[in-house]
């Protein structure tokens, strides 16, 4: 018998027939196996999870099917039983380990606190208990971790405290809602292996919640694909990587960018569009009123972008590359250093002589739900440089219905609010807004990173063709090596401020030369396989 | 500018008043609060011509007296008219309540913008506001009185004063965090003025909270003008406000609490009416609040 079984569950909003978010899940996990459940937004992936913890929001019931766990269903139990159930046999961790811990408590004591409410062991048999596992989730001196706040550990470590948090009473279900997608790629990589080990050294089953293949392909048994709540398809996860059997399948593994650079291109021209010399940003240091401690955000960072190409910064958190590119964009002040844009250094320009330049570099934001003012017309977004700069308003409405049909959206989409869009939608609309000014320059930062792969690689294909068309010179901030290596002609990696790697991407991600760059590279999840061609890359070789 | 906004409407764009006939049918809730509103301030405009009796006109010989026919809510200590008395106080409490709103909340919203947005300002302004937020504003506001007589505006200059600094750091808080929105920095790239980002993509972020704000400033200017009538720092007393009945009906409370009770619920529903009616705009206000409010 399986460990856990769902059947034809299906979850509808306000209990409405005609509103199914889940419409027939069927799932099955054996002890010690992982099921991924693979799906982007919308398709009831994490709803179904929360299901399984008795924990969906009011709004949202279970109308049909089944959830059983060795046999006793998880939807009839009662409360008292489903709580009981949470702390000793399902156990869940989440997509943030920045909110998901009390940050007021000690993180030894909120681990300890589990087993008060629900084990009978004494106050030292307790405190045994959670040391071991802090050391089996390969915490570092968990004396001094246990009496450490949440804001002092990192967000690995604080993800391991999650999940020590969740394993401390040996749950037989592990539940994992996208638990690396807010870390680094290197952090990422730890947490997946520690969660494979212990899978295996408790024999916990794992259901596993992820909108990424890479991490399907380093972590799953079974896969299943979710799309708008319906069951694609169920998988072993080698079968569904080289035989998918849907459409569906096919097009998000195509989507996955791949981590082998594209071919070089041919530089266009050799006409400089963006040159930064020696920039630095420091924070802090001595105030009037206060002393802080100086950080050095960005250190002496070089480089050069010529018209019609693609200059790519990658890094993990705290890289330095969003200071580079805030700095770029004057929206922070530069230490530093010099920046020219069409033959002017606007790195030490006061805002007003800034102002009449501006036209000249634009940027695009990583997040499409906060980049559009939610209370005014999209045209009117699109329009208000143009404006700035003394265009007739019936000009640059006209030229803003122009930029929408360029970006693939419909030219009536002036009039409308920007939550009638979704979010690539929004995107577009950004990029719109962005190329309404005619820039030399337009700096992404992360500006797929919170898109679905399939509207990612959509929005990727929109930037080359426009790129193509205008002869932009783009500078692409990701931490995605996969994003990079796909539309990258250069790529800079920065690590703690500084430019690690910088040269040709067939380079820098085929054959690096620095430590950085390869620990970066062999993090990166689904490595070894060509998603696209459904095969391994070994295989694609030989 | 209204123009201009003209030139790219979509076609079904809803006027001002068909905007307004939603807000008040928007729930039966909001329309009760808009009727009984709509009578407190139309007889309080129209006072001098609906009252039964002379509001001020002493008449010894019905002193106290409980509600009759002549007299419908009973008399004063001084033979006068209570219903009367409490029309004609809503002028006084309605204009002070409203006036002291709204330059409350426009000398918040301009002092918090400047120092939300520009460094410089923040310093030295926040120090003034921290140091006005410092002095009892009952204090501050007879001190005030005191010092130029009272009179309608010197009242409302000393109502208003204490309210302006909680707004200037309600918006100052709202503007620190919209300023980080991305649109915002968008904006800034795209070479618009200060004045511009303020106007079109901070300033309304700050309607939603002043609305509430404006209604409970106004409600709290209400009080306070009867606070300081009870004071004797408030507006002459032969000039009736809720404030001031209530204030000399303290006294009789055990002979006829009607005199306090009366007053005292018309103000109550006053500010509950002034509170719905501001929910129903702020609701209005928000594209993203309208939306789900038709979904609901």
């Amino acid at each position: 018998m399986s460990l856990l079984e769902i059947s034809n569950l299906r979850i509808a909003l306000n209990g409405e027939d005609d509103k199914q978010v889940v419409k027939g899940l069927n799932l099955s996990i054996e002890p010690g196996q992982t099921m991924c459940l693979v799906g982007e937004s919308g398709s009831g992936k994490s709803l179904s999870a929360l299901a399984t913890m008795g924990l969906l929001p009011s709004v949202l019931s279970p109308i049909a099917g089944s959830i059983t766990l060795k046999g006793e269903s998880l939807l009839d139990a009662t409360p008292a039983r489903m709580r009981e159930l949470r702390a000793t046999s399902l156990s869940m961790i989440f997509q943030e380990p920045m909110t998901a811990l009390n940050p007021v408590a000690r993180v030894g004591q909120q681990i300890e606190e589990v087993l008060e409410f629900h084990s009978d062991l004494g106050q030292s048999a307790r405190r045994k208990r959670v040391m071991e596992m802090m050391e089996a989730v390969h915490l570092p001196d968990v004396n001094k971790m246990y009496a450490s706040f949440p804001h002092q550990l990192s967000g690995g470590q604080r993800q391991r405290i999650m999940i020590a948090m969740a394993l401390v009473m040996r749950p037989q279900l592990l539940i994992a809602d996208e638990p690396t997608t807010a870390l680094d790629v290197t952090t990422q990589a730890q947490i997946l292996s520690l969660i494979r080990e212990l899978r295996e050294e408790q024999g916990a089953a794992v259901l596993f919640i992820t909108h990424d293949m890479g991490v399907v392909s380093e972590i799953a048994d079974d896969v299943t694909v979710l799309k708008l709540g319906e069951v694609m398809e169920t998988q072993k996860v080698d079968n569904l990587l080289r035989h998918p059997q849907t459409d569906y399948t096919r097009d998000l593994l195509r989507s996955v960018p791949s981590q082998v650079p594209r071919a070089a291109r041919e530089e266009q021209s050799d006409k400089l569009v963006l040159e930064t010399t020696d920039l630095c940003k420091t924070y802090g240091g001595s105030g009037f009123f206060s002393k802080t401690r100086e950080v050095k955000a960005v250190q002496n960072v070089s480089f050069s972008l010529t018209k019609g190409r693609t200059l790519g910064i990658v890094g993990e958190s705290g890289s330095g590359k969003s200071t580079v590119a805030r700095c770029i964009m004057r929206l922070i002040d530069p230490t530093s250093g010099s920046i020219m844009v069409a033959g002017k250094d606007i790195a030490t320009m006061s805002q007003k002589e800034l102002k009449p330049e501006r036209k000249n570099f634009q940027i695009i934001f990583q997040d499409p739900m906060r980049s559009l003012n939610p209370r005014i017309e999209v045209g009117q977004s699109i329009i208000e440089g143009p404006l700035n700069f003394g265009v007739p308003r019936n000009e640059a409405m006209e030229r803003a219905r122009e930029l929408l049909e360029l970006v693939g959206l419909p030219a009536s989409a002036v009039d409308r609010f920007p939550h009638q869009f979704s979010g690539g939608q929004r995107q577009r609309i950004a990029i719109a807004r962005a190329l309404a000014m005619d820039p030399d320059v337009l700096v992404a930062d992360e500006a797929v990173s919170a898109l679905d792969v399939s509207v990612q690689a959509q929005v990727l294909d929109l930037l080359a063709e426009l790129q193509e068309r205008l002869g932009l010179g783009i500078l692409f901030i990701t931490h995605d090596l996969g994003v990079a290596a796909q539309i990258c002609d250069d790529v800079i990696v920065m690590q703690h401020g500084r430019i690690v790697e910088y040269g040709p991407a067939a380079q820098v991600l085929g054959a690096p030369k620095q430590d950085y760059t390869k620990a970066l590279i062999s993090a990166a999840p689904g490595r070894h396989w060509d998603f696209a061609n459904f095969r391994p890359f070994a295989e694609g070789a030989a | 500018m209204t123009d201009q906004m003209a030139s790219v409407a979509p076609p079904d764009r809803i006027s001002p008043l068909t905007r307004a006939q939603q807000i008040i049918f928007s729930s039966p809730l909001v329309m009760i609060a808009s009727v009984i509103l709509a009578i407190i301030v139309l007889s309080a405009i129209f006072a001098p011509w609906v009252v039964p009796h002379d509001p001020v006109r002493l008449t010894p010989s019905v002193r106290l007296k409980p509600p009759s026919d002549t007299y419908w809510l009973g008399t004063d200590a001084f033979g006068r008219d209570l219903f009367s008395r409490i029309i004609t106080g809503g002028r006084i409490s309605l204009v002070v309540g409203v006036a002291a709103a709204v330059f409350a909340v426009a000398f918040g919203l301009l002092f918090g913008l400047l120092a939300g947005y520009i460094r410089w300002i923040d310093a030295v302004l926040m120090r003034m506001v921290d140091g006005l937020m410092a002095i009892p504003s009952i204090l501050l506001a007879i001190a005030i009185v005191s010092l130029w007589g009272a009179s309608l505006w010197t009242v409302l200059v000393a109502i208003t004063i204490p309210e302006v600094p909680r707004v200037v750091r309600l918006v100052r808080s709202i503007v620190l965090s919209a300023r980080e929105e991305p649109y915002v920095e968008a904006a800034i790239a795209a070479g618009s003025s200060t004045a511009l980002i303020m106007r079109r993509h901070l300033v309304p972020n700050t309607i939603a909270p002043l609305i509430i704000q404006g209604t409970y400033i106004c409600a709290s200017a209400i009080l306070t003008e009867a606070i300081l009538s009870f004071l004797g720092a408030g507006i002459n007393p032969e000039t009736p406000s809720w404030g001031n009945i209530m204030a000399e009906g303290r006294i009789y409370f055990q002979i006829n609490p009607g005199i306090v009770l009366w007053p005292g619920l018309v103000v109550s529903v006053a500010i509950l009416s002034i509170n719905l009616l501001g929910d129903a705009v702020r609701d209005a206000l928000d594209p993203r609040m309208a939306k789900r409010g038709i979904e609901r």
